[in-house]
C-alpha cells in the first residue's frame, strides 16, 4: 500500500492540491479567498501536466548530436498556455471584484446577498 | 486565399478585435464598424466553407502545413461548416442590433472596449467550432468564456459584476474538469488530434483512465452548457448582461458548448462505446435532459422578469438538445442538431425583441408589457414568432425538431419521452401565453414609448422570420443535419 502510494507520489499531492483548491472556492465566503482556491484549483491540474511529461532517465529534449532518451516536452508546452489562461482567469476575477467592492462596498458573499435580497 | 478560408475566418476577427478598441479611441462608431466588418468576412467565409465541403467534400486545414496528428487540424465538415454558418450569422445580426443598444445600455468610454472583447467572444466560439485538435479547443473554449464573463459583468443593473464573477467561478471549474479530460486522454493515447484519439481509443474502454477522461468531459461540458443540475450561473448570467450580449450568448454560446460536447462524445469516443460498453451513460443523460426539460420549464413559469424567463428556459431547451444525442440514433441525433440550429435562431429572436422593449425604458417585468402590441407592434409580432417557435406550433422551426426527437424516442421503443416533450411544451404555452396575453390582451396606461431604432428592429424581425422561414422550407436545415449526422454515426 505505502509503495504504491509513494511510487505516484506526485499525482496524490495533485490530487489533494485540486481538493484544497475546490474547498476554498466552495467554502469561502470572501471572494478574494475564492479567487485563490480557483488559483490554487487550477495549479493542480499543471502539476499532473508536467508529471505526465516525464519520462525516467530523460533529458532536456534538445538534440546534442547523441542518440539519448528525451523527456516527452508536450506536456510542458501545452501547461504553458494553460498557465497563460490561469493568470487571465484571475486576472478577470479580480477585475470583477473591484466591480463588485465599488457597487457594494464589501466582498464578503454573505454581506453582498443580505443586501441584494430584496432586490428583484 | 481559398485555400486559406478555414483560418481566415478565425484569424481576421482575431486581429480585428484587436484593433477595434483602438479605432474606437477615434470615433466610438469605429470600434462598431469594425465589429460589423469582421463578423460580415465571417460569415461570408463561413458561407463559402459550407458551399465547398457540399461541392467537394469535408475540408482539412493543417496550420503551419504541420501534418495531423502532429500538427494542429482546422476541419469543417457538414456538421462543423453548418454550426459555423449559424454562430456567424447570429453574430452578425446581434451586431447590427447591438449599435443602438449598446450605446443605450453600457457606459460610453466602456463602448470601444466592449466591441474588442465582443469580438473575441465570437471568435473563441468560431475557433470552438473549426478545431480538430482537443486542446486547441480548451484554448478556444477559454477564449469564449473568459469574454463571456467580462461581457456579462458590463451589464447596467447592480447585479451584473456579480453574476458575471458567479459565471466566471464554475465555468472555471468546468473548464479545469475539460482541461484534466484532456490530459487523461493524452495520458491513455499520446494524441491530442481528435480522428486520431477517435481511431486509437476503441480497445481502450475498460480503462478507468478512460472512463474517468469521459466523466470530466461530461461534467465539464454539462457546466459549459448549462445542463441541469448545473445550470446555476445561467439565469442571472443571462438576466443582468445587457441586451446585445443576452442575445448572442443565449443564441450561440451554449450551442457551441454542446456541438463540442457532441465533437467529444461522437468523434473520440465514438457511437459504438455507449451503444455496446458504458450503456447506463445515455441512460444517466435521458434522464437528466428529462429533468431539465420539465425543470426548467416549470422555474421560467415562476418567473416575473422577462430575460430570467427566457434564461430558464434555454435550460429547458439544452435538455431537448442533450435528449436528442442520448438517444444516440441516427432519427434522435438529427433532432438534437436541428434543435442547435432551431433554438439559436428563437432565443435570439426572442432576446432581441425583448432587447428592443428595453430600449431607453429598462422593461424587463412582465407585467410593464401590459399594452405594448400596438405601441411595438413590430418587436411583439416577432416575440410572438420566437414563442410559438418555442411552443414547437406546425410549420415553424420547433416543430421539425421536437417531431424529430419524438421520432427517435419511438426508434429506441421509448414512447414514455414522448409526453415529457409534450408536457415540456404545454409548460412553454404556459409561460409565453402570460406574456402574450399582456402584450396583446391587456390594456396598458397611456406612456408613450421611445420608438425602437431601424437598425436594432430589421435583425429582430429578420432572425424572427427566419424561424417561420425554416420551419416551412425545412428540408434545407434537415437535409444538412441529415449529413452530418451519417459523419458522426460513421
Amino acid at each position: 500500500m505505502m509503495e504504491f502510494i509513494l511510487a505516484k507520489y506526485n499525482y496524490w499531492i495533485y490530487v489533494i492540491i485540486m481538493m484544497i483548491g475546490f474547498y476554498a472556492v466552495i467554502a469561502k465566503s470572501n471572494l478574494i479567498k475564492k479567487i485563490i482556491g480557483l488559483s490554487i484549483f487550477q495549479t493542480s491540474v499543471f502539476l499532473l501536466f508536467i508529471s505526465i511529461g516525464k519520462v525516467d532517465g530523460g533529458t532536456v529534449p534538445i538534440y546534442q548530436g547523441t542518440e539519448a532518451v528525451y523527456i516527452n516536452p508536450l506536456p510542458h508546452v501545452l501547461i504553458l498556455t494553460a498557465i497563460v489562461v490561469g493568470v487571465s482567469v484571475t486576472a478577470v476575477a479580480f477585475a470583477l471584484v473591484v466591480n463588485i467592492y465599488r457597487e457594494y462596498g464589501t466582498i464578503e458573499e454573505n454581506a453582498i446577498l443580505e443586501m441584494i435580497k430584496h432586490d428583484d | 486565399m481559398t485555400e486559406h478560408l478555414p483560418v481566415l475566418v478565425i484569424i481576421i476577427p482575431l486581429v480585428l478585435a484587436l484593433i477595434a478598441p483602438v479605432a474606437g479611441r477615434l470615433n466610438r462608431i469605429y470600434s462598431w464598424a469594425i465589429a460589423l466588418l469582421a463578423t460580415l468576412f465571417s460569415f461570408v467565409g463561413s458561407v463559402l466553407l459550407l458551399y465547398q465541403v457540399m461541392y467537394s467534400g469535408a475540408i482539412s486545414y493543417w496550420m503551419g502545413g504541420w501534418e495531423p496528428p502532429w500538427g494542429i487540424e482546422y476541419v469543417i465538415d457538414y456538421f462543423s461548416g453548418f454550426v459555423l454558418v449559424i454562430v456567424s450569422f447570429l453574430a452578425v445580426a446581434v451586431t447590427i442590433f447591438a449599435r443602438k443598444s449598446v450605446a443605450d445600455e453600457i457606459d460610453e468610454k466602456k463602448i470601444p472596449a466592449f466591441y474588442g472583447v465582443y469580438l473575441l467572444f465570437i471568435v473563441g466560439l468560431m475557433g470552438m467550432i473549426v478545431t480538430g485538435d482537443i486542446f486547441n479547443l480548451y484554448v478556444f473554449l477559454e477564449i469564449s468564456s473568459l469574454t463571456g464573463y467580462a461581457l456579462v459583468a458590463m451589464g447596467k443593473r447592480r447585479k451584473a459584476p456579480l453574476a458575471g464573477f458567479r459565471y466566471l467561478v464554475i465555468g472555471t471549474v468546468g473548464a479545469t474538469f475539460i482541461l484534466l479530460g484532456i490530459g487523461y486522454l493524452y495520458i491513455a493515447t499520446g494524441t491530442l488530434n481528435m480522428a486520431d484519439l477517435g481511431a486509437r481509443l476503441p480497445g481502450l474502454f475498460n480503462s478507468k483512465l478512460v472512463i474517468t477522461a469521459f466523466a470530466f468531459f461530461a461534467i465539464g461540458f454539462s457546466i459549459k452548457i448549462a445542463l441541469f443540475p448545473l445550470h446555476t450561473w445561467l439565469p442571472d448570467a443571462y438576466t443582468y448582461a445587457p441586451s446585445a450580449v443576452s442575445a448572442l450568448m443565449a443564441s450561440t454560446g451554449t450551442k457551441v458548448g454542446a456541438y463540442s460536447f457532441i465533437r467529444i462524445i461522437f468523434t473520440v469516443f465514438g457511437v459504438q462505446v455507449f451503444l455496446n460498453q458504458w450503456v447506463s451513460v445515455p441512460y444517466f443523460f435521458l434522464i437528466i435532459a428529462s429533468v431539465a426539460m420539465l425543470v426548467g420549464s416549470i422555474l421560467a413559469i415562476a418567473q416575473t422578469n422577462i430575460k430570467k424567463m427566457l434564461a430558464y428556459s434555454s435550460v429547458s431547451q439544452i435538455g431537448y438538445i442533450i435528449l436528442g444525442v442520448a438517444l444516440m440514433n441516427p432519427i434522435g441525433l438529427q433532432g438534437g442538431l436541428l434543435h442547435i440550429f432551431n433554438h439559436a435562431l428563437m432565443k435570439c429572436a426572442l432576446f432581441m425583441s425583448v432587447g428592443c422593449i428595453a430600449y431607453k425604458t429598462g422593461i424587463t417585468n412582465i407585467a410593464d408589457l401590459k399594452g405594448l402590441g400596438f405601441k411595438k407592434p413590430y418587436s411583439m409580432v416577432a416575440f410572438t414568432a420566437g414563442a410559438l417557435s418555442m411552443i414547437g406550433i406546425p410549420l415553424t422551426v420547433g416543430f421539425v425538431s421536437k417531431w424529430y426527437l419524438a421520432m427517435g424516442s419511438l426508434e429506441n421503443g421509448m414512447w414514455y419521452l414522448i409526453p415529457v416533450i409534450v408536457i415540456s411544451s404545454v409548460l412553454m404555452l404556459v409561460y409565453f401565453w402570460r406574456v402574450i396575453d399582456n402584450i396583446f390582451f391587456k390594456a396598458g396606461d397611456a406612456v408613450k414609448m421611445p420608438a425602437t431604432p431601424a437598425s436594432m428592429l430589421i435583425p429582430t424581425v429578420v432572425v424572427a422570420a427566419l424561424c417561420l422561414v425554416f420551419g416551412t422550407l425545412a428540408f434545407i436545415p434537415v437535409n444538412i443535419t441529415g449529413k452530418a449526422v451519417l459523419l458522426l454515426l460513421g
